[in-house]
């Protein structure tokens, strides 16, 4: 179906006085402009962890590599790490839910938007507070998982301080997003949206913030502990006073492996709403795909000494969660057989948003089955610490939730833009990438499986591993340019780009029904839905063999395009960035202990007189 | 989509003074159960059913959870169960049997 | 100047809104102290030649201390019952006893600690005593936030800022209240009772 091309009409964001600058921006409570902030982030630290990534392929090309020393190679791998985890994935995550998850309910906004606003400024904070040791004494250099008691001795140097209450105030950010996100699906669905209509998408979003809920309280505590063993002598880690360096292995990855779940299903629900849409079919086994996004976020909580096969656990524990391990490779099975299923007999448009949730399926494939050979312990006692873990991640992390979030971004850009990025361009970011990608880590497969080490910043010569780092550091350079495309594209679709309808694509989900970019207010009347896909059914109806017939365009059945009379919206506040800025002042201060508690105090005083300002701004909800 | 909070008859002062008075007599009988002797091979069991009792009584009723929607007990139980799950399945691996 | 946005016909239950998001976090915080008492069961018999739970426990002191907190919660729920009879004086009677016996606690422990520390249990002597200072600390800090926001509604009832629809309000401020009384529950037993 040919995109239609007319004059959207202007925002009404730009119309509105006071709604445009820097101000209101950080004093939004709008879920969209939220998502934005999020993505924008997610996307700068990107191309910041993707430098990280080029400096290690760079030390790693050649045998005895000079480009970084020890001490550089251990912040860069740290760094990279952290950043691509905690400040590109998750918040990719973030801006998807965020700007989506109202839409695809057909609400107006998140149940609580202020609290909204003060996850993103505590992320936001949050990830410049961990860059901020770059300047002042170095980054963040034993791991992004910390592992004690490396993480705990070095305390003459703040290093790991940075990361530790880092990774404490991302998790904060993450608790009260999550919050939001539940008490959004479970309150403010459209009428008639039972749990079963609500769309794939949103319905990843409540699984991720369940599995966030529960996790980050283990690693919290880890964190905490951490943190006193190096400023305040606590013996929490301290093997030889009896402390248990194991415990932070539990603690860490009790979060760690529902975290990767958090990673990938976001992804996963990304490509479960692209699929059927460029099918023209409706998402096969909708509520087996469902069911199994549940599972693997309930089971996603059985598995986590996986990572641990190699520390002592005991045959009983290995043998345990060896099971589980590969019990957790079924539900995810049956979401690849559904998405191509959904694909099976369809009508196919190859659109770039199709391409990457391809690629994603089958590079998720990959890298899913290194899991499972993971999960048998003997082979994982080779695997671990060694590059075919590295091969592991990479594949479900970039081929997983980083194509599927490229899927997203050009299925969704569209809705936020009110422009469609380039077709044209977009497929040379996707083969580019997708070459570069399998280039630069298909080949550590190899590396691993001949024993080459983890996090080691060189390598002798006459070990066999030289042709095949080669090879992967040229893949990351092809990584790196195909991002220059994709920079490209979205600068040249900003200046001169097509114009986008409100339903470019013949979308099947509500967000499809109304203007783009979105209106300020998202709907001018909420629907009233009827079905899952209610959208596409306003459409579309059936014929005895199930094909479908149109029985109203798009615009007949969209939304009402002028703006309801009588509409107040979240107004916007600087509360919540305020209390984010109170908790860098505290963080920044904690981290030079002792004399760091008078500017850790002022902080504190910050964040009260933010969140007494919160509590107390009025609440009056007027009527016309 | 909301969802009704149910608006059973809710207890009244006098019914949270009785609770009260239970609390407090069970907190005692918890401390004098550790100065009896001649209980001491049951005072871990017996200790712990004491505290859950004293649990549900500030959870179901304090915090109004009996009368309240299903929802929120279902959000609290995904906590109260995961967590000695969880834990539980951690200190085992460190031989330490909870309660002992 | 703030509003909270909706259509005159859409009113969403605010109200059931934040209790859901209050049963949530406290589901959250079920494994946050979960986890710390966790630590605490694995390193109780780690003393290092220092004090141990026997040395240097104090029950009936203790006693005192658990019976003051749970009374706590009977004020706060006579509290979220004057409130809900709109009765707003006889609620900060209760909201100040509350955060009174609150307060009361807190010195308890700081008195309790401080006598710790005399006899050789700091954060820096073992295993056991950076697990026991941990786990009551992060329960006294929750105490301490509780006690500021009791207090809070107070001086905003006093000054006529508390609505029924504001956001702190006494129902969630309660909840909360509760939670951190039941952990204590948990807590007296594990760490106290159990041990000595």
């Amino acid at each position: 179906m040919a995109t239609l091309t007319h004059d959207a009409p202007p925002t009404s964001t730009a119309h509105e006085p006071g709604k445009r600058g820097l101000w209101s921006w950080i004093t939004t409570t709008d879920h969209k402009r939220i998502g934005i902030l999020y993505g924008l982030s997610s996307l700068f630290f990107f191309l910041v962890g993707g430098v990280e990534a080029l400096f290690i392929r760079l030390q790693l090309a050649a045998p005895n590599g000079e480009v970084l020393s020890a001490d550089a190679y251990n912040q860069m791998f740290t760094m990279h790490g952290t950043t691509m985890v905690f400040l590109v994935v998750m918040p990719a995550a973030g801006a998807f839910a965020n700007y989506l998850l109202p839409l695809q309910l057909g609400a107006r906004d998140v149940a609580f938007p202020r609290l909204n606003a003060f996850s993103f400024w505590v992320f936001f904070f949050g990830g410049v507070f961990l860059y901020a040791s770059f300047f002042l004494g170095g980054g963040a250099d034993g791991g992004w998982f910390g592992y004690a008691p490396l993480s705990t001795q070095i305390d003459e140097v703040v290093r790991m301080d940075y990361w530790a209450l880092g990774l404490l105030v991302l998790g904060v950010a993450s608790v009260a997003s999550s919050i939001n996100f539940v008490t959004t699906a479970f309150t403010m669905r459209a009428p008639g949206m039972t749990l079963m209509r609500m769309p794939v998408f949103s319905w990843m979003v409540v699984v991720i913030s369940f599995l966030l809920l529960f996790s980050l309280p283990m690693v919290t505590v880890g964190l905490v502990q951490v943190f006193f063993d190096r400023n305040l002598g606590t013996l929490f880690y301290d093997a030889a006073s009896g402390g248990e360096p194991i415990l932070w292995q539990h603690l860490f990855w009790l979060f760690g492996h529902p975290e990767v779940y958090v990673l990938i299903l976001p992804a996963m629900g990304i490509v479960s709403e692209v699929l059927p849409t460029f099918s023209r079919k409706p998402l096969f086994g909708r509520s087996f795909v469902i069911f199994s996004g549940i599972a693997i976020g309930f089971m996603g909580f059985g598995v986590w000494a996986h990572h641990m096969f190699t520390s002592g656990l005991g045959p009983v524990a290995e043998a345990a969660f060896a099971l589980t391990t590969m019990f957790i490779a079924v539900p995810t099975g049956v979401k690849i057989f559904n998405w191509l299923g959904t694909m099976w007999g369809g009508s196919l448009r190859f659109t770039t948003a199709m391409l990457f949730s391809i690629g994603f399926i089958a590079m998720f494939v990959i890298g899913g089955l290194s899991g499972v050979t993971h999960s048998i312990v003997p082979a994982d006692s080779q695997q671990h610490d060694s590059y075919y873990v590295v091969a592991h991640f990479h594949y479900v992390l970039f081929g997983g939730a980083i194509f599927g979030i490229f899927s997203g971004i050009y299925f969704w850009w569209p809705k936020l833009t009110g422009k469609l990025l380039d077709e044209r361009i977009g497929k040379w970011h996707f083969w580019l990438m997708l070459l570069g990608f399998n280039l630069a880590f298909a080949p550590m497969h190899f590396l691993g499986l001949n024993g080459m080490p983890r996090r080691t910043y060189r390598y002798n010569e006459g070990l066999g591993l030289d042709l095949w780092n080669l090879v992967s550091t040229i893949g990351a350079f092809l990584i790196a340019v195909s991002m220059l495309v994709f920079l490209w594209n979205w600068w040249r679709t900003a200046r001169k780009g097509t114009r986008a309808s409100g339903d470019p694509w013949d979308g099947r989900t509500l967000e499809w029904s109304i203007a783009s970019p979105t209106p300020e207010y998202n709907f001018a009347r909420i629907p009233t839905v009827e079905a899952e896909d209610d959208f596409w059914h306003r459409k579309y109806g059936e014929d005895e063999e199930g094909n479908a017939v149109p029985i109203a365009t798009a615009e007949e059945v969209s939304d009402d395009p002028e703006p309801p009379a009588g509409l107040h919206l979240p107004s916007p506040s600087y509360y919540p960035a305020l209390t984010g800025a109170g908790i860098f002042v505290t963080l920044m201060g904690l981290v030079y202990l002792p004399w760091g508690l008078i500017p850790a105090a002022v902080g504190a005083l910050v964040i009260l007189w933010g969140l007494f300002g919160w509590s107390m701004e009025p609440i009056v909800k007027e009527h016309h | 989509m909301t969802e009704a909070v149910h608006h059973r008859p809710h207890p009244r002062p006098r019914d949270y003074w009785t609770i009260a008075a239970i609390l407090a007599v069970i907190t005692a009988a918890e401390v004098a159960v550790t100065y009896v002797d001649a209980l001491s091979a049951a005072v871990a069991p017996l200790l712990i059913v004491m505290s859950i009792t004293k649990f549900v009584l500030v959870v179901g009723w304090f915090m109004h959870l009996r009368y309240d929607s299903p929802a929120y007990r279902r959000l609290f139980l995904i906590g109260l169960v995961a967590a000695p799950l969880l834990l539980g399945a951690v200190l085992f691996t460190f031989g330490v049997l909870i309660g002992s | 100047m703030a509003t909270e946005a909706v259509l005159v016909e859409e009113h969403p239950d605010v109200h059931h809104q934040r209790k859901i998001a209050m049963w949530t976090f406290l589901g959250s915080e079920v494994l946050l102290f979960g986890s710390l008492i966790s630590t605490f069961l694995l390193f109780r018999n780690r003393t290092l030649g220092g004090p141990t739970a026997e040395d240097v426990f104090d029950i009936p002191f203790t006693s005192i201390s658990s019976f003051v907190l749970l009374m706590s919660s009977l004020t706060m729920v006579l509290a979220h019952h004057s409130a809900t009879r709109r009765d707003w004086r006889q609620m900060r009677v209760w909201l100040f006893a509350t955060a009174f016996l609150g307060l009361t606690f807190l010195a308890g422990q700081v008195f309790e600690f401080t006598v710790f520390v005399e006899d050789g249990l700091t954060v820096t002597t073992s295993p056991f005593g950076s697990s026991f200072f941990l786990l009551t600390g992060f329960h006294g800090a929750h105490v301490a936030v509780g006690v500021m926001m009791l207090l809070s509604l107070a001086f905003m009832s006093m000054s006529g800022k508390l609505h029924p629809e504001r956001g702190m309000n006494v129902e969630l401020v309660g909840l909360y209240w509760h939670f951190v009384d039941i952990v204590w529950i948990a807590i007296f037993t594990i760490v106290y009772l159990l041990q000595v």
